[in-house]
């Protein structure tokens, strides 16, 4: 579904992406993790069409994307979402999912009446007459999940959605993925929560430095030699090793 | 959003239209009638600013290029082609929106955002007036005199009440235009650009493009604006039609009234052409209406940054929940 080839950013002397390749497959979870400043927003970017790509290819259902606009990516159908949230924050909750519904639906009734159902789909349908602008962390990461789920995407596009989440938010959030993803909707996300990566994807893509270093399904990345390094600093994939058998 | 269509329903659309309908009646005094003339006038642009500035968040400084090209393309084709003045309304309003779309392209391309894009439709402004100001075609610095010829065909009432039914007619369709953007799919676009572009554009909207429809919405209101300003007073010179004046009033009727609201701007011009007519009145100071209104924004923007029209909605729910 989605195929990024050789993908390069380079920003002043500093290649923040560096030859990444990545493909995600129609109906699948797949991660995307690595330390901080591994480049991941970036490639996320690159990928949404906000940054341009200094070389690489992006390619999306078969379609040559690479540098297109940001709205007609959304429109075919590839929808992300922020780590720093961005909230419409004077509008309600309501209001803000009605924008993404609005894509889908040019008929007022019908825009608002899917933006309800989205709205309770992430669990918001109690906080529809909400602003914005008084959500907590928690609600804002759902905001945005439901408005790019309004838009309804075929491929949703999550950066860091369980950041700043507690434990029992993380797992709530964690089976609204689920039912996105068993409601036909493939899903490309960045994540820290390792214990989130870990129940949810399928296979699991390691960037450091820019660089795909790794990739494989999540049992096998965790082990690998080359991601503890990158995680952990030389040396650490020895030392691991014992502990790693439990994983 | 919500909220204020809910709260605005019909029953006070139609209880304010009727109250404007009757009030030349009620006061049928030329003083008051023009103060009705004048306070619509200031609604009517005032809307046309709070499309762009309120609704779609694109604040802009010199309006008045809108204004004052709908004023001089009406006046000029009635003055030397002949044109029946009343083909000047749409002239004006095609006018307008061609400076508004001609505008918004080419800050928007630019990717002028907030007080860089202010500044740069102030400069638009400054840069019509003085071409207006030194070109023979437009009448220069001596303005443009529209003969008298008082006939309604001629678009010029003999009574000032002609001009009121006009420009409530013009204020009532500015207004229908809030209230479509408030519920429509175009006007959901603009609030979300207002409000934050990446997020907009990352679930699909073409910002570009939206801010230049509603530039183009925009300029052609005022463009109508100015033709009415031009077959009221039957004068316009680059000063009067294209001066910073023109904009700050838009933006501030716009401002104290709420921006973004459905009237705000009625609010506002109420009050605008309010205070200046009563201290014409009690004094001969120049420009003590300003002082005054300057005075009153700073109060406003003080304790009630959605405008006037908060202070209307606070009142309306406290006397709801003590009537529940």
């Amino acid at each position: 579904m989605l195929k990024v080839e050789g993908l390069t950013k380079i920003f002043g002397g500093l290649k923040a992406v560096d030859n990444a390749s990545l493909e995600v497959g129609e109906g699948r979870i797949v991660a995307l993790i690595g330390p901080n400043g591994a480049g991941k927003t970036t490639l996320f970017s690159c990928i949404a069409g906000f940054q341009s790509v200094n070389a690489g290819k992006v390619t999306f259902q078969g379609k040559d994307i690479t540098g297109g606009a940001v709205h007609d990516i959304a429109r075919s159908g590839m929808v992300r979402t922020f780590q720093i949230t961005q909230p419409f924050a004077k509008l309600t909750v309501h209001e803000n999912i009605a924008v993404g519904a609005y894509q889908k639906f040019h008929d007022r009734s019908q825009a608002w009446e899917h933006a309800r159902r989205v709205a309770e789909q992430v669990g918001m349908g109690a906080q529809l007459d909400q602003p914005a602008a008084d959500l907590t962390v928690a609600g804002r990461k759902r905001l945005e999940l439901a408005r790019t789920l309004a838009t309804n995407p075929k491929l949703l596009l999550l950066d860091e959605v369980m950041a700043g989440l507690n434990p029992s938010e993380i797992v709530e959030i964690i089976d609204i993925i689920r039912k996105i993803r068993a409601s036909g909707v493939t899903v490309l996300l960045i994540e820290h929560v390792m214990q989130a990566v870990m129940s949810l994807s399928e296979h699991i893509y390691v960037l450091s430095y820019g660089k795909i270093i790794a990739d494989g399904a999540p049992h096998e990345v965790v082990n690998n030699p080359a991601v503890i390094e990158a995680y952990l600093g030389r040396g650490a994939a020895d030392s691991a090793k014992p502990e790693s058998s439990h994983a | 959003m919500n909220n204020d269509a809910r709260a605005i329903g019909w029953p006070l659309h139609l209880a304010l239209l009727a109250i404007a309908v009757a009030f030349p009646f009620v006061f049928p005094s030329p003083f008051l009638v023009n103060f009705g003339v004048l306070a619509l006038f200031y609604a009517f642009i005032g809307q046309s600013w709070n499309i762009a500035g309120g609704f779609a968040g694109q604040l802009s400084f010199g309006h008045v290029v809108f204004f004052g090209a709908g004023a001089y393309a009406s006046t000029i084709l009635q003055l030397r082609f002949g044109m029946n003045p009343w083909l000047g309304l749409p002239a004006s309003a095609l006018a307008g929106a061609v400076v508004g779309g001609i505008i918004g392209f080419l800050s928007f391309r630019a990717g002028l955002k907030g007080s860089y894009f202010a500044l740069i439709t102030l400069a638009f402004a400054e840069v019509l007036r003085i071409l207006v100001n030194s070109v023979g075609f437009t009448g220069g610095g001596l303005g443009l005199l529209i003969p008298a010829k008082m006939s309604a065909a001629n678009f010029q009432f003999p009574e000032r009440i002609g001009f009121y039914f006009l420009i409530l007619a013009l204020t009532v369709v500015s207004i229908a235009v809030a209230v479509w953007l408030k519920r429509s799919r175009f006007g959901a676009q603009l609030a979300a650009i207002r409000e934050n572009e990446d997020a907009a554009m990352a679930l699909g909207i073409n910002v570009f493009q939206e801010k230049v429809k509603v530039m183009v919405l925009s300029g052609a209101m005022c463009g109508v604006g100015g033709c009415f300003f031009a077959q009221y007073f039957l004068y316009i010179d680059p000063t009067i039609v294209f001066g910073v004046d023109k904009s700050v009033e838009m933006l501030l009727v716009s401002m104290i009234g709420g921006a973004g609201t459905i009237y705000g701007p009625l609010i506002g011009a109420v009050l605008l052409a309010g205070i200046s007519d009563i201290t014409r009145l009690i004094t001969n100071v120049q420009g003590l209406s300003l002082v005054l209104y300057g005075t009153l924004l700073v109060i406003i923007i003080a304790f009630l940054p959605n405008g006037l029209i908060d202070l209307f909605k606070r009142i309306g729910k406290r006397f709801h929940q003590g009537g529940a």
